[in-house]
């Protein structure tokens, strides 16, 4: 009974010390009387601890009510703010794209669907949506077909570590990163001239002419994709050998025992068994190959018809500052991004894929 | 009963979370608002490294006058860098922007303050009436200071193999035809081009284009062409683009053709020129070119490096001057910063950068003996007293064009697309409205 008290007593001085410090150190900031490091260093500490705070005050007032209806509510209090702030951060963004897809270039004037039509209709556009399909259908495929393979073969392999480290290596690398070092392998110098690119030295060493590989489409976008598919390959065949393992190695064993060959084993047994995994991965690439900017920005900048959604998105909104343009184009992305999401999602919680 | 506790719960908790956020919000806004009476200043720009250090001389020479604490920060974004700062409240105390439609857009939003009286003054009395014009938004008031500047209708020889070879400078169009085609005959190449620039691929063509215009049309055509009261694909446009293209669609007359054209960078291609013997004899290119030259070379620049002016071509229009900067102006209203800006104005915020060499300078009270080297003081001395001068069209154009349609179009071209078809496909994507 007296430690009741107490906890109320807590409640007391707590709830309004919370209070005072969050508002008064936003006031604090607001007047803008420390210089940027102070700033900086202050809002980290008064951020956390207004965090900390904020939720031991709630729980604390939670526990004020009685012990059936703390259970029922204490979960949303913990993860009430999250959500909140996680739907201010996505969920407004979203709803203003959305609104500004149908206004004008500066986001004044309603326009209906104009900003559609364009993202429809514009040769740039168009091409932009052709690359982007072939990005989203060979960067997948490929990806996971590579990832499949190496798993298996790694399964199979004495050096099963080493293999997969190096294919998994680029992983660790950024997508800009990867597009710098390609730049150097796709790099192209007049005939006569040394070489620096790698695969430009390997053709005119037998005997051909150095290729402009970046420049001719539709051809070019797949030697882009080639840096997605290297970078994308390591993480298929982590997801992928990890599920392999976990194939019952019984059912392999009566297979081989009734005479099925390995190929007949990995296609009517081990496939069928990680199909969840392969579905998972190559979703979770789809949605990579889909929003992929970083390659194409860094490598043509969506020069020689390289163009993709993302990457005229980018340029719409920022460069042109075609604000009605660039949210139509994201609104696009997103409603191509949402059945992936939904699937994947669905899976999830049907199964644990990972 | 859950539910009522619920929603009490959940009002106590979403004001807190509000009250977190906006927290957050004015902390992002306190950094603009943030101490007038401290003397820091930000200035972000687009241009890095060596030219960045260069300009620190000048601001450091600055904060030693008056004891404030100035510091110049380059973005290879700044663009895009810059208008998300303003948009998110943000901005730096002063931006250098290339881009004079980038100027009148932040001024027409209110993002950035006229100058002060004085400084227009220093404006009036240091500058030609063109930088005053192009530093004024559709208000009528005058928000940017320029500073360093360039000019870009040069034309880079490397003078000793030039020399040898007996060529001579060409004043004439039609001097010029006559020399390429004696290169070829001898076995060498007149030009190297080179279009790469990463996200701004494209703009030595634009610039090329713009440049030929000039001679071809003359300047009244040029700022109705850059305005838009004649459309993109105008006959007097289509005929500057096949000047342009009889030389860069020349196999014999360009180093490396098309392709080299498109995968060079801009400022690679100045080497070949210097290369033993040289691969090219000629680059066009703005004054900054001269950074980009091998070290061997950039040391005895008068000795090596020669320079002409891109001929006439239609002699009623004589040699004009093409050219950009990048104009200083202001987001902040601190004393401190028009402080700055009159400073910008005064030569000895531009001498010390004339003698390390790299820029060139607009200003009228300029002593041309400051110059490094006999190459700049030329070429300044052709600025300064050039009839004609115009700002780079692609930078005056709407985004959309100027650092979008106008740059794929001149790559588009050199890849082998027809004039028509590039021109009218700019044409098409001129924007509409504002």
């Amino acid at each position: 009974m007296k430690a009741a008290i107490s906890e109320k007593m807590k409640t007391l001085y707590v709830v309004p010390l919370t209070v005072i410090i969050m508002s008064g150190g936003f006031l604090l900031l607001r007047t803008g009387m420390m210089n940027q490091v102070l700033t900086t260093v202050f809002a980290i500490i008064w951020g956390t601890a207004s965090v900390l705070l904020l939720f031991y005050s709630l729980n604390l007032l939670a526990q004020l009510m009685k012990a059936k209806l703390y259970n029922a509510v204490i979960p949303y209090i913990f993860i009430g703010p999250a959500v909140l702030i996680m739907g201010w951060y996505l969920f407004v963004p979203t709803i203003r794209s959305l609104i500004l897809s149908f206004m004008d270039k500066r986001g004044e004037h309603f326009i209906g669907f104009g900003n559609y039509a364009y993202v429809f209709t514009d040769p740039t556009m168009l091409v932009s949506i052709r690359n982007t399909i072939i990005w989203l259908v060979s960067g997948t495929v490929f990806s996971v077909l590579f990832g499949l393979i190496a798993a298996v073969l790694a399964d199979r392999s004495q050096i099963e570590k080493l293999g997969k480290t190096l294919i998994f290596m680029p992983m660790a690398i950024s997508l800009v990163g990867a597009g710098v070092i390609w730049k150097f392998i796709y790099a192209y110098r007049p005939e006569g001239d040394t070489q620096i690119g790698l695969l430009n030295a390997i053709v005119t060493a037998c005997g051909g002419k150095p290729q402009n590989w970046l420049g001719t489409a539709p051809a070019n976008n797949l030697f882009l994709i080639a840096i997605f598919i290297w970078l994308q390959t390591g993480f298929a065949l982590v997801v992928l050998s990890a599920a392999l393992k976990s194939v019952s190695s019984e059912m392999i064993e009566a297979a081989r025992i009734d005479g099925a060959g390995e190929f007949r084993i990995i296609l009517q047994i081990v496939i069928p068994s990680i199909a969840g995994s392969i579905v998972t991965v190559s979703t979770t690439i789809l949605l990579a190959a889909l929003k992929c900017f970083d390659i194409v920005f860094s490598m043509t900048n969506g020069l020689y018809g390289t163009e993709v959604l993302a990457s005229q998105q980018y340029k719409q909104m920022f460069k042109f500052l075609h604000y009605g343009r660039g949210s139509a184009i994201a609104i696009v992305i997103l409603l191509a991004v949402s059945p992936v999401i939904w699937y994947n999602l669905k899976e999830f919680n049907k199964k644990e894929v990972f | 009963m859950i539910n009522k506790g619920m929603k009490a719960v959940a009002l106590v908790f979403s004001t807190a979370a509000v009250l977190g956020l906006v927290s957050c919000k004015g902390n992002k806004k306190s950094s603009t608002a943030k101490s007038t009476d401290d003397k820091t200043i930000r200035i972000f720009g687009a241009f890095r490294g060596e030219e960045a250090a260069r300009f620190d001389e000048i601001v450091k020479l600055f904060n030693e006058k008056t004891g404030c604490n100035a510091v110049y920060e380059g973005s290879p974004e700044f663009e895009t860098q810059i208008l998300v700062q303003a948009e998110a409240g943000t901005p730096p105390d002063i931006a250098a922007i290339p881009q004079p439609g980038m100027m009148k857009n932040f001024a027409r939003r209110g993002f950035i303050k006229p100058l002060s009286k004085e400084v227009v003054t220093k404006i009036d009395e240091n500058y030609a009436p063109v930088w005053k014009q192009l530093g004024t938004a559709d208000d009528g008031k005058v928000y940017g200071v320029f500073h360093r500047v360039n000019a870009k209708s040069f034309v880079w020889y490397p003078k000793k193999a030039w020399e040898a070879k007996g060529y001579t400078v060409p004043k004439t169009w039609d001097e010029l035809t006559a020399l390429e085609n004696k290169m070829v005959a001898n076995g060498d190449t007149p030009w190297s081009i080179g279009f790469e620039s990463g996200a701004a691929t494209g703009w030595v063509g634009t610039d090329w284009l713009e440049d030929v215009m000039l001679r071809t049309a003359g300047p009244d055509v040029y700022d109705k062409w850059v305005s838009h009261k004649i459309p993109f694909n105008d006959p007097a446009v289509m005929n500057a683009l096949n000047y342009v293209g009889s030389i860069m669609l020349n196999g014999k007359y360009v180093y490396g053709g098309t392709t080299n054209i498109l995968t060079q960078n801009y400022g690679d291609s100045i080497k070949p020129l210097f290369e033993n013997p040289p691969k090219a004899y000629m680059n066009r290119q703005g004054n900054f070119i001269t950074g980009f030259m091998p070290e061997d070379v950039q040391a005895h620049l008068e000795e090596d490096v020669g320079v002409f002016a891109l001929p006439s071509i239609d002699p009623k229009y004589g040699t004009p001057v093409l050219g950009g900067g990048d104009q200083f102006v202001a987001f902040s209203d601190k004393k401190e910063v028009q402080e700055f800006m009159e400073f910008l104005t005064t030569w000895e915020a531009c001498a010390p950068w004339a003698k390390v060499g790299g820029a060139l300078f607009p200003h009228k009270n300029q002593n041309f003996d400051d110059y490094g080297n006999a190459i700049e003081r030329d070429i300044a001395k052709i600025l300064v007293n050039a009839t004609v001068f115009r700002f780079d069209a692609s930078d005056m154009m709407p985004a959309e064009v100027g650092a979008g349609t106008f740059w794929t179009g001149m790559v588009d071209y050199v890849s082998g697309k027809d004039a028509k078809t590039v021109l009218t496909a700019i044409e098409n994507s001129w924007p509409k409205s504002n």
